[in-house]
């Protein structure tokens, strides 16, 4: 039975009923971080900042927002916009943090790729990192919808109607997901629903098994070198903080952390205050109208290039090609079949896989932006072509690959 | 073992329980996100066909979903192939194309060009030509024709007359 005494102090009296310093020591003080790493490791915290700033912003948002069609163009453009006191920061910030969040999932995605640490038990990092990606990807589809502009309604139709699968015709699941035969009243309230309370649960309860994932493998390192965190600690502990590999997570490895997020938020508020534009399509800004399609529907760039990758093909091999790309990454720590981990420059063909699924992916997300005529379309079709290549090449070249 | 085995029943007589109530649920959340009844009942529009004009491409709403409705001129007419005449619905004498204005791809609204006489979705370049049959991928099928009763000068949307239930057997339309 727990036996309580006397509190000589506030956290004396926290630490009996809550074991404040232990739960500090196991989250903080001795949660051990390699010291062989660089600035692209704190793409981790860039990003939980940037969901505080989401979580935020859209919490100011949604006291003014009406998932209405009458009245959900106006309530964001007019009253948000013009009316509500710094009603335009909370939109600037959504809107600019929900487009670079994803610049920075890339950054933190082709770092875990080029430095291998999807592999030797890290695999649940890696798989819990991308069903992060989808739900993500999710929250700013079902957060596109609600400004109820021109784009909104289009890019609401258009990407309902791939729930059709193409030649299997499925209408019925189509009206289904949308409650109406066009996206409409049903379909407006539901994915409001989605946008401020199921999805961003759901990637709460994703963040945390995304962290849970790192405590047994530990975070990996700049050379993939297999530390024994327990020795290293020990020294740490000890007091030979210079030669052990690893620090504490806090105060020390934050520290660094925390500059690389300072640095990233001059970034970020010179875009929200002097360069917010990119993130506000023009064409949304006409209110939503089912009887006129706007000349080009293009998503936003973070999804130019799975985008790019169903365009060229006709419908069904499109599809499949499509769902091909939404999946596979999730697959990549089963496709490299190499046991190295080790940086991508130190793995033979792997080098020029990782530079080449990079320029892929780029080519892919401008071609994506232009318009599908002549060379662009060729082009587009060469880039998804290659795309689907390289997934089939990548279990071929990394068992080639010898022992490091 | 005695005892186990009594926890086992109540766990597996608790489990029993909860999965039907699991189905049940899944049940009501399915139906919940049906379209509603007042969504489906005002799925009915009638369109006068007298009041076209010739080459002139109308949008009418049905389903708030666009109808295109194109009335052909008699060079249009004459010109027709066999396939085509099977996508024309003949009101009287005259002869029109009426659609549904959502490419066949992923349901964007093409333009039409009166003086090509064909329809081209900016989309994802896909073409059309007047009676809304497919001329260049990547839709793979002409343009839907809606569910029509010809009734006199009126044609109504949303009910299924015999015309429309002959296109449907000569797959003319899905």
């Amino acid at each position: 039975m727990a036996h309580f005494t006397k509190a000589t102090s506030i956290k004396d009296w926290l630490n009996q009923r809550l074991a404040i310093e232990k739960v500090e020591k196991v989250m903080m003080s001795e949660y051990w971080i390699p010291k062989n790493i660089n600035f692209l490791w704190a793409m981790g915290m860039v990003l939980v900042i940037t969901f505080a700033l989401l979580l935020v912003s859209g919490i100011f948002l949604l006291m003014y927002y009406q998932p209405n069609v009458n009245t959900a163009f106006d309530s964001v453009n007019y009253t948000i916009m013009r009316e509500v006191d710094f009603g335009w920061l909370w939109r600037h910030v959504h809107g600019v943090a929900a487009s670079v969040v994803f610049l920075i999932i890339y950054i933190h995605m082709f770092t875990g790729i080029y430095y291998g640490s999807y592999k030797k038990g890290r695999e649940m990092i890696w798989i819990s990192g991308m069903l992060l990606f989808v739900a993500f990807s999710a929250e700013a589809f079902s957060g596109y919808m609600l400004p109820w502009g021109q784009m909104s309604y289009w890019a609401g139709m258009v990407i309902t109607n791939l729930f059709a699968g193409g030649s299997l015709h499925a209408d019925g699941l189509v009206e289904w997901i949308r409650g109406d035969y066009v996206p409409a009243q049903a379909f407006l309230t539901r994915f409001f629903m989605l946008h401020v309370l199921l999805i961003p649960v759901a990637i709460m309860g994703l963040i945390g098994l995304h962290f849970g994932a790192l405590r047994i493998p530990h975070v990996n390192n700049q050379d993939g070198e297999d530390i024994d965190f327990d020795v290293e600690a020990d020294k740490y502990l000890k007091g030979d903080k210079a030669g052990s590999k690893v620090i504490r997570f806090a105060n020390d490895f934050m520290a660094k952390d925390m500059m690389v997020v300072a640095f990233y938020l001059v970034f970020f508020f010179y875009l929200v205050f002097y360069h917010y534009g990119f993130a506000m399509d023009a064409v949304n800004f006409d209110p939503a109208d089912g009887l006129k399609t706007p000349a080009h529907i293009y998503p936003e760039w973070y999804f130019l290039w799975s985008y790019e990758i169903l365009r060229p093909f006709s419908t069904d091999i499109g599809l499949m090609a499509f769902a091909f790309a939404q999946v596979i990454f999730i697959m990549l720590p089963f496709l490299d079949r190499s046991p190295n981990t080790v940086p991508a420059s130190r793995r033979g063909l792997f080098k020029y896989w990782f530079w080449a699924m990079l320029v892929d992916m780029i080519v892919l997300t401008a071609m994506g932006k232009l318009p599908p005529e002549g060379i662009f379309s060729t082009i587009g079709l060469v880039a998804a072509l290659t795309f689907i290549g390289l997934w089939i090449l990548l279990p071929i070249i990394t068992m080639m690959e010898k022992k490091a | 073992m005695k005892d186990s085995s009594r926890r086992g029943f109540m766990g597996k007589a608790f489990g029993g329980v909860a999965a039907v109530g699991a189905v049940a649920s899944l049940f009501a959340m399915k139906k919940s996100w049906d379209p509603l009844p007042s969504v489906k009942a005002a799925g009915f529009t009638t369109l006068d066909m007298s009041a076209y004009n010739e080459n002139e491409l109308v949008t009418e709403k049905w389903r708030g979903k666009p109808i295109f409705v194109l009335k052909y001129t008699a060079d249009m007419i004459a010109k027709l192939d066999e396939k085509q005449k099977g996508r024309t619905i003949v009101v009287g004498s005259d002869h029109y194309m009426v659609n549904l204005g959502l490419c066949t791809h992923l349901g964007c609204i093409p333009s039409y060009d009166n003086a090509e006489k064909t329809f081209l979705c900016a989309c994802h370049g896909g073409m059309y030509d007047f009676t809304g049959d497919v001329t260049k991928a990547p839709p793979p099928r002409g343009l839907d024709i809606p569910p029509f009763k010809i009734d006199g000068n009126a044609l109504v949307l949303g009910e299924e007359g015999p015309e429309y239930k002959k296109m449907k057997e000569t797959g003319v339309t899905l």
